[in-house]
């Protein structure tokens, strides 16, 4: 893959987009170095609703609609021939989730997968994507909201403990649109996300939430970028992390960029971090760029911090061991976000995840 | 029958600039039934001595012994010391996000049952201890003390003396901050779970309000660290009067 053009743009992690980021346990997603696998992991669970198609189409027909500066979804673009596409027609209404899913994957070759989904004016729709699996893989995923569509994606990395995933997730999000993104990290090796937001017409709506958990020598990046370029948009960030174990390492990244244009915008980016051992390490840098004064409002706060004693204090005076007060305490640290996925099936799974998280960190 | 025996407790608690003492020495003995009241000026201990006795890590135990029947309290963890039928309500009960209080209650219950109560009888259970307390059964939906009213967090704290059936109840000013109503409620509580349960109550008070409700047999005075007085309710009749200042100035 050494003969691609985005080649200039290969880091030396002295990049603002990229200090944090372990570049030599990227499998050479970054520099080019990997060999380029044929396959296509992502599949539709089931069969498509009615209103609702997925298709694998050659990249002549399917052109991207969005430009990025990211490395790795510039080698995605240049690689990827073929793209999977999802489309929700206009004035569809899913009672149920989409569901997609990976096939085998594999480590020793690289998939650079390129995804665009569509919903069509005035649709709503809910999408999860789940992830599992070993995979060496590099995904742009383009989400393009048209006018007064409702759609929620709720993207789960419960990948296997070798996984390399880095990729975007881009919507495009026009005029009155409603969008909801649930991103939850709790596997994989290196995970690396750009959830990223471009609104394309006044009253829209965008919600990205995320939740994850690193263990010892686990890296997660979420890294958002949400762009008001129009007028009267909102959006709402609010990302949830634990950490434990030794070198467990975490970032998040909100930028929020308010351009002159975009009078009436209400924005507001949260990040807490809840570190249960020593060793680990979360990064958590929110920053607004403000052109207009005249917004309803823009905020962000960031936390890091420990156990609360008192908490800890109130549930054992209860009789409460130390345990499963601590399990209690994370279950509803990440309750307020998991409880958003809708589904009682994976938001039980996760959970359970999250206890055997806590378990493993317990067992150090 | 149970006791609970304090024997020249002294506490410490770490300050910037070293250890201070807080607690000088404090004698007293509660048994099962029995309503001691606790009384005395801001910043005299009180609260230390409740929290001690429950054992929050703030504070250091420099000095004496807790027992309940006999078993040393001060060596046990503090969901040991609940397991073992002790109770703090406390003055500002602590927020838990996310954590529902039925999910609560219910792990509770659990921990100090040593096994979770029958989903039948305890649904009955809870619904009848939060009617009983004039609390709308949408409660138990909400997030442990999240949100909660002055109020709403003390008739918590009372549904949850009714429902765990401890032996003996720490009360830190349960009183504060409830309207007359609330207090009517909250007291009435404490007097159903008295007698349902022959519970002995130590009871954290600035006044006497709350001792029209609640009848102590024993009142103690507590001025800088230890117990300066000691009587039956007619001493709380002559506080009422007096107010503390003879034992600030001692």
């Amino acid at each position: 893959m050494s003969t691609l053009t985005t080649n200039y743009l290969t880091p030396t992690g002295r990049e603002e987009a990229w200090r944090f980021t372990p570049l030599k346990r990227l499998g050479g997603l970054h520099d080019g170095t990997f060999k380029l696998a044929t396959r296509n992991s992502l599949a539709l669970a089931g069969s498509a609703p009615a209103g609702v198609s997925f298709e694998r189409i050659g990249r002549e027909l399917v052109p991207a609609e969005s430009i990025t500066d990211d490395v790795i979804v510039g080698r995605i673009h240049e690689a990827a021939t073929e793209v999977n596409v999802l489309k929700i027609a206009a004035n569809t209404e899913l009672a149920e989730p989409i569901a997609l899913h990976r096939l085998a994957g594999g480590l020793t070759d690289a998939e650079l997968s390129r995804v665009q989904i569509r919903i069509g004016a005035n649709a709503k729709a809910t999408l999860i994507i789940e992830n599992t699996g070993d995979h060496l893989i590099a995904e742009d995923i383009e989400i393009i909201c048209e006018p007064g569509s409702n759609l929620t994606v709720v993207s789960l990395q419960e990948w296997d403990s070798k996984t390399i995933h880095a990729g975007r997730q881009h919507a495009i999000v026009d005029k009155d649109a409603t969008f909801k993104s649930i991103i939850v990290t709790v596997g994989g090796d290196v995970v690396r996300i750009l959830p990223t937001v471009e609104f394309k017409g006044q009253g829209a709506s965008v919600e990205l939430l995320g939740v994850y958990f690193a263990t010892a020598g686990q890296f997660f990046e979420h890294r958002m970028f949400v762009d008001h370029l129009v007028p009267n948009a909102k959006s709402r960030v609010n990302y949830k992390g634990a950490l434990a174990g030794q070198d467990a390492h975490t970032v998040w990244i909100g930028d929020v960029f308010i351009r002159a244009a975009a009078e009436g915008t209400d924005t507001y980016e949260l990040n807490r971090n809840l570190l249960l051992s020593d060793g680990a390490r979360a990064d958590s840098v929110p920053n607004l760029e403000i052109e207009t004064g005249e917004i309803v409002g823009a905020g962000h706060a960031s936390t890091t911090g420990r156990f609360d004693d008192e908490q800890l204090f109130y549930l054992m005076s209860r009789g409460i061991a130390v345990e499963d007060a601590r399990r209690l305490v994370v279950r509803g640290f990440f309750n307020e976000i998991v409880s958003e996925i809708g589904n009682a099936e994976i938001q039980d799974r996760l959970m359970t995840r999250i206890d055997q998280e806590l378990e493993k960190a317990g067992a150090q | 029958m149970s006791t609970l025996e304090i024997r020249g407790l002294k506490v410490s608690v770490d300050t910037e600039n070293g250890p201070v003492e807080i607690l000088k020495g404090v004698d007293l003995t509660i048994k099962s039934g029995e309503t001691h009241a606790i009384m005395g000026p801001n910043g005299s201990g009180k609260s230390t001595l409740a929290y001690s006795i429950a054992g929050h890590p703030k504070y250091q135990i420099t000095g004496g012994t807790v027992t309940l029947d006999g078993v040393d309290l001060l060596d046990m963890t503090v969901d040991e010391r609940a397991r073992a039928g002790l109770f703090l309500a406390m003055q500002y009960p602590v927020e838990v996000p996310g954590v529902s209080v039925s999910n609560f209650l219910r792990t509770a219950a659990t921990a100090l049952r040593g096994e979770a109560p029958k989903l039948r009888t305890w649904v009955g259970e809870v619904k009848s201890a939060m009617a009983a307390l004039s609390m709308d059964p949408s409660f138990a939906e909400r997030n442990v003390n999240e949100g909660f009213s002055g109020g709403e967090k003390k008739r918590h704290e009372i549904m949850q003396l009714e429902l765990l059936k401890p032996k003996i109840a720490i009360l830190d000013e349960t009183d504060s901050g409830l309207d007359v109503d609330a207090l009517r409620i909250v007291s009435e509580g404490v007097v159903r779970a008295k007698e349902a349960n022959d519970l002995g109550v130590l009871l954290i008070t600035h006044y006497t309000r709350i001792l029209r409700y609640i009848k102590p047999d024993f009142v103690h005075v507590f001025a800088d660290g230890r117990i300066v007085e000691e009587g039956g309710p007619e001493l709380a009749e002559k506080l009422e009067a007096n107010g503390y200042a003879e034992y600030v100035s001692k």
